[in-house]
């Protein structure tokens, strides 16, 4: 119960809350490039989240037995040159990022080729836009964000395991594809709209992902009360995981305060 | 086929007319992403600066040895050697603002600026154009950060990197410095850049 729990809210904060466009702004280029039309945008954030659950299952199997201080693998065929003592410090965390971006072009490389072989109608639909994902931000970072939760946590009970990293990084995509397909469906309509000659182009289309970023702003904090409500705590719990010295002096902290020094922190 | 511009020219190209941010629209997520404060701009401006400089040389100098199919993973391994440097190097002696940065820092590999400078300069020219072509687009890049950076820390805290320059009595405008004020301050900042230069043609 308390593992799904915390899968649903891994995935609710991967879509909504800390949208990977409008939060962490990673793959803010195909959100200002591609999103012109509606299908072309359901294409590209099919194809991102397909990618991005693929490449998510190898970085953490990666990162697991091999690339973690003390990695199953790599301290196996460490102890065939040194001895057991020094090969079980072993760490390689250090060639995170090339093996990581390795892994992404890997995948997207046979991803293509096998999509086209066997499934020709989805090639046509979202092909176009394979090559273009192994430069997108958002793959490496959810890769990034499973790394830390997997070999940058010092206690293992909290390291994440597979369910969680493959829930990270496929609602991740789901949000890519909500924000991306929402800012196709206006970028539609303000095509009709008289826009001042400067700011055609990119620099509305910034503004109103601003305002769309504001409108999920509204998220935050959604998932700790939603956690306090589903594991029956009392809510002044919130502010007691943010600041001790709230919790007595000023109990009606508003949200924007709360959020600020939760960012800060 | 047309000649390619010298060394001179790319650095001059890079600052203003080929601005990257500003008229190729790269890199957008570190320059949305880090410019909530003047020094976190800076930092990643540097790091770019330095990958950016080392990956057009390296790439440059391997010019001849690059196989076209390949030659956008070959790319991609040399920027993301130079970056685990600079990560490790920012851990090492700037451990609060690689704690600031975050993810960002190895984001650099994917991001689009160096990428595109290898493709467009490095593969084609000599290590020294390849040079000042890095330079000038890291000054530009710097400065397209730095412009940002500063009008959402002011508005933002009434300080700019850490000086207090807006009397106390200014009402914070926390968004500046949230997500949604990244996005309106680089979308304004864009349309008074295009503003600016459509007048004076």
């Amino acid at each position: 119960m308390e593992y799904m729990i915390d899968i649903a809210l891994i995935a609710l904060s991967a879509a909504l809350i800390n949208n990977f466009v409008l939060y962490y702004f990673v793959g803010i280029c195909p959100f200002i490039g591609v999103s012109r039309r509606v299908d072309m945008a359901v294409g590209m954030g099919c194809a991102v989240t397909f990618v991005i659950s693929i490449a998510a299952l190898i970085s953490w199997s990666i990162t697991t037995f091999v690339l973690m201080p003390g990695a199953p693998l790599s301290c196996w065929i460490a102890g065939f040159f040194v001895s057991g003592e020094t090969a079980a410090r072993i760490d390689l965390s250090i060639l995170s990022y090339i093996v990581y971006i390795f892994a992404i072009s890997a995948s997207v490389q046979f991803v293509e080729m096998y999509v086209r072989k066997f499934f020709p109608p989805l090639y046509k639909s979202f092909g176009v836009f394979l090559p273009l994902i192994t430069t997108n931000c958002a793959i490496l970072f959810a890769c990034l964000t499973i790394m830390s939760h997997v070999a940058g946590v010092d206690n293992p009970a909290e390291r994440w395991d597979l369910g969680r990293a493959l829930a990270l990084a496929f609602f991740g995509g789901v949000g890519f594809t909500i924000a991306i397909v929402i800012m196709a469906g206006i970028r539609e309509e303000l095509d009709l709209c008289d826009i001042p000659a400067p700011f055609q182009g990119a620099a509305i289309t910034l503004i109103v992902g601003g305002i769309l970023a504001l409108a999920f702003m509204g998220f935050t904090g959604v998932d700790n009360g939603l956690r306090n409500a589903l594991t029956q705590r009392a809510p002044a719990a919130v502010y007691t995981a943010v600041d001790p010295a709230h919790v007595n002096s000023n109990r009606s902290i508003d949200s924007e305060t709360f959020y600020l020094q939760a960012v800060v922190s | 086929m047309a000649t390619q511009p010298n060394a001179a020219e790319r650095f001059a190209q890079g600052i203003l007319p080929e601005n990257p941010v500003y008229r190729q629209l790269l890199g957008l997520c570190p320059t949305l992403a880090v410019t909530n404060g003047l020094k976190a701009a800076l930092t990643m401006a540097g790091a770019v600066a330095f990958v950016l400089l080392c990956a057009n040389v390296m790439t440059s100098l391997i010019r001849n040895l690059l196989k076209p199919h390949l030659r956008i993973v070959v790319f991609t391994l040399t920027i993301a050697t130079f970056v685990t440097i600079a990560d490790r190097f920012l851990a090492a002696y700037m451990y609060q603002m690689s704690k600031t940065l975050g993810p960002y820092i190895p984001l650099i590999i994917v991001n689009c600026i160096i990428i595109c400078r290898c493709e467009v300069c490095a593969s084609k020219q000599s290590p020294i154009t390849a040079a000042a072509d890095a330079l000038g687009q890291s000054i530009g890049f710097g400065l397209a950060l730095c412009s940002i950076a500063a009008v959402r820390e002011l508005l933002g805290t009434g300080m700019i990197a850490g000086v207090r320059l807006l009397p106390a009595a200014w009402p914070d405008w926390g968004v500046m410095i949230l997500p949604p004020g990244a996005f309106l301050t680089f979308g304004l900042l864009l349309g008074l850049v295009n503003w600016l230069s459509r007048s004076k043609k």
